[in-house]
């Protein structure tokens, strides 16, 4: 389990986390959801060890991350699977070598032992005959397949995802939320998901965590999201009219 | 950031240089690779550049020397001691602080804006070790073989420019580059290379790593590395000289 405790963050003047406490499980995907500024990439960077919080506890399963001396903080950090928003793929390196970085770097085994690794999550992500592609020659979904094949090749035991299906059409966004979900339950890990697209909030959501000006406003599951009363989230998430719709249909038990 | 500020973060990043690299093997693979992009690619330009160089200081010293009292060889000798002393080290690392210092910063800073830099952190990866390690090694490796590569050229550009003005003759200028050769000018010479390089390389790196915004601000560091590393060398030439010559 992951878990932070009253965390506080500012940059300068501006107070970006304010207090925010939050757990998320093993085997389940967790979305912090908010407006643009409301300090989920902080929350998240400050889980991932980017950003030093002044105040609270970041709990990797028993383990204080932000008390740990940093040789400490690297081990925790092998058990991190990272999905960036742009996919963050080493530019000079083609697919096979961007997934078998990881391998390279943390492990002693051979190359073919690293290329069987490489070429099962490549399969676990749906990417056939893509091995010597550069970042360059891939468009935006099989650029996220790929930093989600890096992310997993460890076999971690957290999954932080930024906007995973941001940039990326409906259908093929949907196939990476269903993804990420799927290796979530396979592997059971802890995921976290930051996102404002409502689709994966409705989709994957097992935990939501709704913030609001650096506070946490709302938690609860999907389907809470559909009766819940609290005007802040509502306002968020039904500012569509679709899901108005929707909501309306379901209350009335349509 | 004040100037202050950045000078420590500068060597507040130099103490993470000099870690030891997490995987070996992983390290000699860039190193390698660092020693094709930062020196090999350089080749060409410290050849061009070289050669041409000697060539206009011997046509400028043989216009200048129009006295029948000073002998004709002092030609080859003012293209030797000038290349050697100040532009096969000196000018070679301003030229090579624009192509690669510019380089370096670019590339790593369009890693930090990409977020490819955080990838390697949140990997547990020293970011600043694995990417500026191998360069400074490489650069200091390979750039001694340059400059020494850029003072020969010079010389050799220096007679080929003498034959082709008829403004001295072979036999002299070849007597004048055997006069009173000094290896410790050579020495003197590759100490300031190696600093120069390191120099090049750690400035350079230091402000692409700390590039934050779009590609606006990458190009806006790469152009402020440039900068302060020209900067850099021409007061360091000073320091030196005053100290290896004075």
């Amino acid at each position: 389990m992951l878990a932070v405790k009253n965390l506080h963050k500012s940059f300068g003047e501006a107070h970006i986390l304010k207090g925010i406490s939050a757990t998320f499980e093993k085997g389940q995907t967790s979305l912090i959801i908010g407006q643009s500024g409301s300090g989920k990439t902080v929350l998240l960077k400050c889980m991932l060890g980017l950003h030093v919080p002044e105040e609270g506890v970041i709990d990797f399963d028993g383990r204080i991350f932000n008390g740990l001396k940093e040789k400490e903080k690297r081990q925790i950090r092998k058990e991190i699977g990272m999905v960036f928003q742009g996919g963050a793929l080493y530019d000079s390196m083609t697919v096979e070598e961007n997934i078998m970085f990881p391998l390279k770097m943390f492990t002693n085994d051979t190359k073919q032992e690293m290329l069987k690794r490489v070429n099962f999550v490549l399969d676990r992500v749906n990417l056939h005959n893509s091995n010597s592609k550069f970042p360059s020659e891939l468009s935006g979904g099989m650029k996220k397949r790929v930093s989600i094949a890096r992310a997993i090749v460890m076999n971690p035991k957290y999954l932080f995802c930024d906007e995973p299906n941001s940039g990326l059409d409906p259908q093929t966004a949907i196939v990476i939320d269903n993804l990420i979900r799927e290796i979530t339950q396979e592997y059971n890990m802890t995921t976290v998901i930051n996102s404002h697209d409502m689709n994966s909030v409705m989709e994957i959501g097992d935990k939501i965590i709704f913030l609001k000006d650096g506070c946490k406003e709302w938690e609860g599951t999907k389907d809470d999201v559909f009766r819940t009363d609290n005007k802040a989230i509502v306002d968020f998430v039904y500012s569509s009219n679709l899901y108005k719709k929707v909501r309306d249909a379901l209350l009335k038990g349509e | 950031m004040t100037n202050f500020e950045h000078i420590g973060a500068y060597f507040l990043m130099l103490k993470e240089v000099f870690r030891k690299p997490q995987k070996w093997k992983v390290f000699w693979e860039l190193l390698f690779r660092e020693i094709d992009d930062l020196g090999l690619k350089s080749l060409g330009i410290v050849v061009f550049i070289g050669f041409f160089v000697g060539g206009v200081v011997a046509i400028q010293t043989a216009l200048n020397v129009d006295s029948p009292f000073i002998p004709k060889y002092l030609i080859g000798f003012a293209t030797k001691r000038s290349m050697i002393l100040e532009f096969a080290p000196t000018f070679m690392s301003i030229i090579l602080a624009g192509k690669v210092g510019s380089y370096i910063t670019s590339s790593i800073g369009t890693m930090r804006v990409t977020e490819q830099i955080d990838a390697l952190e949140i990997m547990g990866i020293n970011s600043i070790n694995y990417l500026v390690l191998p360069k400074v090694i490489a650069v200091l490796l390979f750039y001694p073989i340059l400059v020494i590569l850029a003072m020969f050229l010079g010389i050799f550009g220096g007679w080929v420019a003498g034959v082709l003005t008829d403004l001295f003759y072979t036999e002299d200028y070849i007597m004048g580059i055997q006069l009173e050769f000094n290896p410790y000018f050579v020495k003197y010479a590759i100490i300031k290379t190696l600093v120069f390089a390191f120099v090049i390389v750690t400035v350079a790196s230091y402000h692409g790593h700390k590039v934050s915004g779009g590609a606006l601000e990458v190009g806006r560091a790469s152009t402020k590395a440039v900068v302060w590393t020209s900067v850099t060398i021409i007061l360091l030439n000073y320091f030196l000289t005053q100290m290896l010559l004075g």
